[in-house]
């Protein structure tokens, strides 16, 4: 098959917007995964501190803390639900998430706006009533659902010129983020017990931590003898099958940046690529066991940042002009 | 009870006793399906019957479907919407407007010899000023027009055409002749929604249409294309159409996301384009890319803060000059306010004469001028059967309807008209042809008007269509959609 050539030129706004299209519903996909997991797995633990883990995790601790005086389904359900004034509720995303579309309508399929539009009236509509304990498992599926369907709809109708790579490389690079940080809080919680001896962990955190990320069978699957934290570690940092692997995206990633230097002949990506090249030098099996052994925190801290600057870089590159 | 001609009698009571238009009556106004007194067409005949058959639940249950589809698109308002549902579309009525070959025909010449006059005029006005020499058009009244543009004095525009765009007011009176009500020749709107409405019949009474040939409305965005092609700068082979839009948060944003679908270029806004070595670029992943014609969905006033408004965040500095050496095209040009005042429509039938040697295709409604004696007195004698309009106001401040005004407002008014005669016209109060229209209490007859879409670059073309808004509220005039107007799909029939 030969190579199309493609001309049509991309408004540098409208390329940051299609990256903070799928970041956003990304995000709602993340927060809905990391609340039901929450619900259904942490419970035989101490409660209060399984729910603060969430805030922790979206590094909303402070805020949280600010708005409410303890931690609890409730709590933690309405500040990621419900609550317009978080920065990193659902419903934040999703007004955000429309707002790029609504820029982005003379680009995206109209069905990849309709399914929007409509995904937004159901999170606005939203309410107490439907995060009770008996609706809460019910509307984090219907958002996992949702930007499902959200993430199928662009696959199948996006048309796959500059727009659609922009498009993906946010859904990596949120994914690669909100991989690293749900290692990140369950490493931290769990810290003192696996110092101790790996027996000791408590196989419902692993649990709960592979379930989160929806690599649960499939861990189980490459290590069927049981959980050890470096092999978790390996599964979600550097794991090329697993698809919300820090290194698969990252590797995505990776190939998008080339097809927009290849195939449209676009100079932004060399900074990104760059940083891209490192990244991956530290990301290696032989690496993550060692920093397991105690470093993992800071170096994921790093990953964050370097995820923030790949975000930063490919606007840097693309719509600086 | 109603009824029209003898065949339509029998088809309606030998099919469904509760079809949609049992009990339907127009009075004494002309309606658009019935059509009594008019040559029938056998496409009528049959859509007749066909919705004489429907039932109303059927058509209810339609339209039920079509609010839906609006509101999923998120380009509705309604009853169940938010505050920030900012898309906002005419609420859609399901029954057709038709249009039968013939009609289209006197529309179609007539909107096309008003868009060449108005050019014309244009023309003449920013060059040697030879309507006003000749006293057919009082100078004052389009030098000192608001919408008179200093900077265009003097420079030529590509084929003389300034209007590419023109959406053409069109009315019916009683006996179903057509009159334009008004010309938009800045930034008309509307055309989407007869695209939209086009696909909201096929998506949900489709069978209404089956076997009738009906004009297709597709083809909009490739003659709009072509068009601002036609007007690029000289010497670029593939130029580069923009439309600019004010953004996300513009109550016509919808229309502005369709038209660059449907033409397949860029939507920008001002902050995506820049001047630099005198041309218009726009910022691209690649960079710097050059822009050779802007479709301009912004007034003049925002184009260009050095040019105008100062304070204006929508625009482009330096573009007004970037145009002026002609290395970008704009459209509608700049200054053709002027040409769809109020005042300016008056002589319109007089504009049309003066440079074309013809007579109207589609008149004007009757329109007195008042600062002409005779005019005066007939406006006078008649004060309380017209509608007596400003011509420098807009939106219908100081404005009177004579037939709703009690003694006292008329007297007052009187004094004022007297006073200052030239600042009026006065027209007969119309009485607006009615379509069947979906009602809470069934189908009846509501108001409507026509805006039939021009598109000039080199000559005109016009989408055989155009937007019927219909007032949605029994008695009342007003189609705007602020004040409870919807809209209609418009069939010309083929």
């Amino acid at each position: 098959m030969s190579e199309t050539l493609h001309t049509a030129h991309l408004i540098a706004r409208h390329a940051e917007s299609a990256l903070w299209l799928a970041r956003y519903m990304e995000r709602v996909e993340n927060t809905a995964r990391l609340l039901d997991v929450t619900n259904t797995f942490a419970r035989d633990a101490d409660d209060a501190r399984n729910w603060l883990s969430v805030p922790r995790i979206n590094g909303d601790l402070e805020l949280f803390n600010k708005t409410h005086a303890q931690a609890s389904q409730a709590t933690v359900g309405n500040f990621y639900l419900l609550d317009s004034d978080n920065p990193t509720s659902v419903q934040t995303a999703i007004v955000a998430a429309r707002e790029n579309a609504r820029t982005l309508r003379a680009i995206i399929s109209t069905e990849m706006w309709l399914q929007i539009n409509v995904f937004h009236g159901r999170i606005r509509a939203l309410t107490p009533a439907n995060i009770a304990p008996d609706h809460f498992t019910a509307v984090c599926s219907m958002l996992k659902e949702s930007t499902q369907a959200h993430t199928g709809i662009t696959e199948g109708t996006l048309y796959r010129d500059q727009a659609w790579h922009f498009t993906m490389m946010g859904r990596y690079l949120e994914r690669a983020d909100q991989t690293t940080r749900l290692l990140d809080t369950r490493f931290h919680a769990l810290a003192p017990q696996f110092e101790a001896s790996d027996e000791e962990i408590d196989a419902g955190q692993w649990n709960a931590l592979l379930r989160a990320a929806a690599g649960y069978h499939a861990y189980r699957r490459e290590h069927p003898s049981g959980y050890a934290p470096q092999e978790v570690a390996r599964f979600l940092l550097v794991n090329t099958a697993f698809p919300r692997s820090v290194g698969l995206n990252l590797a995505q990633l990776e190939w998008h940046l080339t097809q927009l230097r290849t195939r449209y002949g676009l100079r932004g990506a060399t900074a990104a690529l760059e940083r891209l090249d490192q990244l991956d030098g530290m990301l290696t099996h032989q690496h993550v066991a060692e920093l397991v052994a105690g470093r993992l925190s800071p170096f994921l801290d790093y990953v964050q940042r370097q995820i923030a600057g790949l975000h930063a870089d490919i606007i840097d590159g693309f719509c600086g002009g | 009870m109603p009824v029209p001609t003898g065949s339509q009698t029998q088809s309606q009571t030998q099919s469904q006793p509760h079809g949609v238009l049992q009990g339907y009556d127009p009075g004494g106004f002309f309606c658009e399906l019935l059509r009594p007194g008019q040559p029938t067409h056998p496409a009528l005949s049959l859509l007749l019957s066909r919705l004489s058959a429907l039932p109303i639940e059927s058509l209810r249950r339609r339209a039920a479907d079509a609010e839906r589809d609006l509101l999923e698109r998120g380009i509705t308002f309604t009853v169940y919407s938010d505050a920030t549902a900012i898309d906002r579309i005419l609420p859609f009525d399901l029954i057709p407007r038709v249009l039968t070959p013939p009609e289209w025909q006197q529309i179609e010449t007539g909107v096309i010899q008003r868009v060449r006059a108005l050019n014309m005029f244009l023309y003449d006005i920013y060059h040697e000023r030879k309507i006003l020499k000749d006293g057919i058009i009082p100078s004052e009244l389009v030098l000192g027009n608001a919408g008179y543009c200093q900077a265009m004095v003097g420079f030529d525009v590509p084929f003389n055409t300034y209007v590419h765009v023109c959406g053409t007011d069109i009315v019916r009176d009683e006996t179903g002749k057509f009159m334009v009500l008004e010309d938009n020749a800045r930034t008309p709107s509307g055309v989407a929604y007869v695209v939209e409405n086009r696909h909201m019949t096929l998506r949900v009474f489709s069978d209404l249409m089956t076997g009738l040939k009906v004009r297709g409305v597709d083809e909009y965005g490739l003659r709009l294309h072509n068009a601002m092609a036609e007007i690029a700068p000289p010497g670029v082979s593939d130029p580069q159409v923009v439309v600019l839009s004010p953004g996300i948060f513009n109550s016509a944003y919808f229309e502005h996301v369709f038209l660059a679908r449907e033409m397949g270029i860029p939507l920008v806004e001002g902050r995506d384009l820049t001047v630099e070595s005198g041309k218009v670029w726009m910022r691209t992943t690649a960079g710097l890319a050059p822009v050779h014609t802007i479709y301009r969905r912004i007034g003049d006033d925002f184009l260009d803060p050095d040019a105008f408004n100062p304070d204006s965040m929508l625009g482009v500095r330096g573009l007004i000059e970037a145009w002026r050496r002609g290395t970008v095209a704009i459209a509608n040009a700049v200054g053709t306010g002027v040409a769809d005042d109020k005042a300016v429509y008056a002589y319109m039938p007089r504009i049309i004469k003066y440079y074309l040697s013809e007579e109207p295709i589609l008149p004007n409604v009757d329109t007195r001028i008042c600062a002409e004696p005779d005019a005066l007195q007939y406006t006078l004698d008649h004060l309380a059967e017209l509608v007596v309009k400003p011509v420098a106001e807009s939106g219908g401040y100081g404005l009177i309807i004579g037939p709703h005004a009690s003694r006292a407002e008329l007297e007052d008014f009187r004094a004022r008209l007297i006073a200052n005669p030239s600042n009026y016209i006065s027209q007969e109060t119309l009485k607006l042809s009615v379509s069947p229209t979906l009602c809470e209490d069934g189908v009846k007859p509501r108001h409507i008007d026509l805006r039939p879409f021009a598109v000039t670059g080199k000559d005109t073309w016009v989408l055989p269509g155009g937007l019927t808004r219909v007032a949605l509220r029994a008695g009342t005039l007003v189609v705007n959609s602020s004040q409870g107007g919807g809209s209609k799909d418009t069939w010309v029939l083929a």
